[in-house]
């Protein structure tokens, strides 16, 4: 009895240790604000007029309001797009989107109920209702139409490369031949990447920063995707890795939705074109994506459909 | 019924997947269960703490924890270069070896002491006692776990579709995201995998009854 | 170490020579380490810095909140497959056809099936009726994983138990019907009680496998303990690096912690049961998976059980 109660306590013990071994105070050294700026003169985030007493015959919408939140998916770990920090605090350009739209809808942004959303179960969580709209670098396609609503394009990205710094073989999709390319499976680049004329070897992961992480340990030679993507990964570690800047796709960005829910739809254009032409998409895209040094363009037109 | 026949090629490539990863897997993890084994019965301190370790580091993990360790911490601390389906490999068989390890060691403590000492009393030697009197037992005991173990195997093998390898757990993924009806997708998976584990099974039940006699 | 099958107890020379292979064998994994250390240390990941984020509140918030939500998914998964496992033990011995049939078709199906694979099936089937499920509906990722782990390891916690209920010795059966007893009479106060004594180590190895399975959870973004590690892996950067090796280093840790407390309990509960003489012996603390019989499909000796030495 001795011996078995001290064992036991033992690994209790160490369990206990490993989760309050580094009680302390709060907040010091290894906070990282990866992606977000600090500095005294960066541009301010816009904040957004939450509209009141919002009436749209949308049922995704009846439900978020009876529930009093709306659920979002987004990304976690797009820098400068869909970020969240240590703390929890979700940051970038595609966040502003959820937020300026769903001040629109009447959504304060404490009730926004963001929800992590990788790229491969997009579509299932859209189309089943596990989130009422998706802001997270979505490219909008007929494929993907065919289960999914989308309104937008709110933004219009391109696939390029992301490589090491000291790269000089890989110049563009044609100099990929023999070559691993990293991207995420489903996604429209790699579909693009895969065909033979390339000649590329491709390793198909479920997360983006899982990739850069295998580019900057050697083990692939390029990342693909959007180069709005890639330019916050490049920002993130300046010295390591780089853009190649030869775009060979279009990804209109758009907003995900239920494929039926029409009425959404064309509230969710609304609010994008009203707050494309009042400035807050510019003050919001100048406070976030253009710190990863892609200058402002003027956005795409909404495409009603 | 139509989902299987219009992405039949899907489907056999990803069930190809399955058998291929789940053999190589299979022998690297027998291959390793077995030597660790030895270890962890040697007499000399060292290994045996090696053994040890060993086990009971990779039987207290979660496999999907050693497929993200096989990703990026192998790669920087020891082997670069390694290839996607070679990480799997590697994340599979040093999980599954430490449960072959386990099924092999005590299949070596069920032979009774007695015989061994018998043996070594007629004169045999160290090698002549083990190839002729220890294995021979110990093999049949053996054999009931290292079946359910590689049935194991065969069923987390679905773990290796989310690092960029192809097997039949993908293959569902790539379907459902289509919008093709999950019942459909999950049965006609579900009885891929079963064709695979049903086969370890037989195969496993014909050497017991070639290996069995009575004791 | 005592006697062994394989090794006769050593003579002076054996000796000597065992104790070179001993020296020969620390250094080689006192070698083993150095290099692993040396390797991390050139990569800069045994920079005080890089462990300095377990400091950070965040990031320890992060691991607490991981830690519960597994070990909330782990509770409830536990619990059901528990209950679970002894409803479809029960069904499987049933003397009813149909009864026996769908639920040793229950037990082989989801046995047969990667559990991530039936968890995945599950929640979309959850969010595809959504609607329609009420408390299910609301957290669709909690329930998938529940439910998944809880058929899985409910159909092994079932062979688990039918092999505790067919250890019990046959005259004790004849003998309760002889007394009058009924069928669940039997069955509560005669077999189900001796069952559960004598798998109790079996049944506490297999909740360890619920306990890593609840890994899973991160296909269908639940966010467990492992989920939250990817995610802070990937998104704090030190030093230009991420913390890859420091974050794994210590959730593999707590991972293995949890795991070896509850098997310790496991081995304990098995050391106990072995002093006491009842009826039927106490089954060694194996994970069902390993334990023959138990994830046998054909009949002969069920359980582990069956194959130890004869009973007092």
């Amino acid at each position: 009895m001795k011996f078995r109660k001290s064992s036991s306590a033992a690994v209790l013990t160490a369990l206990a240790l490993a989760l309050t071994a580094c009680g302390g105070e709060s907040g010091n050294a290894g906070d990282q604000p990866a992606g977000e700026s600090t500095g005294a003169n960066a541009p301010k985030l816009p904040t957004y007029a939450v509209a009141g007493n919002v009436k749209i015959d949308s049922p995704t919408l009846k439900k978020a309001q009876q529930a009093g939140k709306l659920v979002i998916g987004a990304k976690n770990d797009q820098p400068y797009l869909g970020f969240e920090d240590t703390t929890g605090k979700r940051s970038g350009f595609d966040i502003e989107i959820a937020k300026m739209v769903a001040a629109d809808l009447g959504f304060k942004p404490d009730q926004i109920e963001f929800k992590t959303v990788d790229s491969n179960v997009r579509e299932t969580t859209i189309s089943k209702g596990e989130v009422d709209l998706y802001v997270g670098t979505y490219t909008i396609n007929d494929e993907r139409k065919k289960q999914v609503g989308f309104a937008g394009p709110y933004f219009q990205a391109g696939a390029d490369l992301l490589v090491r710094k000291d790269e000089q073989g890989i110049t563009g999709p044609d100099s990929l031949k023999g070559k691993t390319v990293c991207s995420i499976k489903g996604s429209t680049p790699l579909q693009e990447i895969k065909k033979p004329k390339y000649g590329a070897k491709t390793v198909e992961l479920s997360k983006y920063s899982e990739c850069v992480q295998q580019l900057l340990n050697n083990e692939v030679d390029a990342v693909t995707t959007d180069d709005a993507i890639l330019k916050g990964y490049a920002a993130q570690r300046p010295t390591k890795l780089k853009v190649v800047g030869k775009p060979f796709t279009k990804e209109p960005y758009g907003v995900g939705m239920n494929k039926d829910d029409k009425a959404l739809r064309d509230a969710v254009n609304s609010a994008l074109e009203k707050h494309e032409k009042n400035g807050d998409y510019k003050k919001a895209y100048e406070a976030t994506l253009g710190l990863s040094g892609s200058p402002y363009s003027e956005p795409p037109a909404v495409s009603r459909y | 019924m139509n989902v299987l026949l219009d992405h039949l090629a899907e489907f056999r490539e990803g069930f190809i997947g399955t058998v291929l990863l789940t053999l190589a897997s299979g022998l690297l993890a027998m291959t390793l269960g077995v030597v660790i084994a030895g270890f962890r019965v040697s007499p000399v301190p060292p290994l045996r703490m090696f053994g040890t370790a060993w086990v009971t580091l990779f039987r207290n993990t979660p496999l999907t924890l050693l497929f993200l360790i096989a990703w990026f911490v192998v790669p920087v601390i020891f082997v670069p270069g390694l290839s996607p389906w070679t990480k799997a490999l590697l994340a599979l068989s040093f999980y599954t070896s430490a449960f072959v390890c386990e099924a092999v060691r005590s299949g070596i403590n069920t032979v009774p002491l007695g015989q061994a000492e018998a043996a070594r009393s007629l004169g045999m030697t160290f090698t002549q006692t083990l190839r002729m009197i220890v294995l021979p037992q110990a093999t049949r005991t053996v054999i009931a776990p290292l079946s359910s173990i590689f049935i194991a195997l065969t069923k987390n093998s679905a773990i290796a579709g989310a690092f960029s390898v192809t097997e039949l757990f993908g293959v569902q993924k790539l379907l459902s995201d289509k919008g093709f009806p999950i019942t459909w997708i999950f049965l006609w998976v579900a009885l891929g995998y079963l064709v695979v584990t049903f086969s370890i099974s037989g195969l496993f039940r014909l050497l017991e009854r070639r290996l069995g006699v009575a004791r | 170490m005592t006697a062994s099958v394989l090794y006769d107890a050593p003579g002076p020379k054996a000796r000597i020579r065992n104790r070179i292979y001993s020296v020969l064998g620390s250094l080689a994994l006192v070698g083993l380490l150095a290099f692993a250390v040396y390797r991390l240390d050139a990569k800069g990941q045994l920079d005080p810095k890089v462990w300095e984020i377990f400091n950070n509140a965040g990031v320890r918030t992060n691991i607490r909140d991981g830690v519960l939500t597994t070990l909330k998914v782990f509770a409830v998964a536990g619990a059901l497959s528990l209950i679970v496992g002894l409803l479809l033990a029960v069904a499987r011995l049933s003397e009813h056809r149909p009864v026996r049939w769908l639920a040793t078709g229950f037990i082989e199906l989801f046995r047969a099936v990667p559990l991530l694979i039936t968890i995945y099936a599950l929640w979309v089937l959850f969010l595809t009726y959504k609607q329609d499920l009420g408390v299910i509906g609301d957290n669709t990722a909690f329930w998938g994983l529940v439910v998944g782990l809880t058929v899985y390891n409910g159909s092994v916690q079932a062979e688990v138990f039918r092999a505790g209920i067919n250890a019990v010795p046959r005259g004790q059966v004849e003998a309760a019907y002889a007394l009058g007893l009924r069928k669940y009479q039997v069955m509560t106060t005669l077999l189900l009680p001796q069952a559960i004594r004598s798998m109790l180590p079996t049944m506490i190895s297999q909740l360890v496998v619920t306990l890593k399975d609840t890994s899973l959870g991160y296909v269908i973004t639940y966010t467990e303990l492992l989920f939250a590690t990817r995610t802070m892996a990937n998104n704090i950067i030190v030093n230009g690096e991420n913390p890859f090796t420091a974050v794994t280093i210590v959730v593999g840790a707590i991972y293995i912690a949890m795991c070896l407390a509850l098997s310790s309990l496991a081995t304990w509960i098995e050391r106990r049961g072995r002093r006491t003489k009842t009826g039927v012996a106490v089954a060694a603390a194996a994970e069902p998976a390993e334990a023959p019989g138990v994830l046998d499909a054909s009949g002969g000796p069920l359980g582990p059980t069956a194959d130890r030495e004869p009973r007092p």
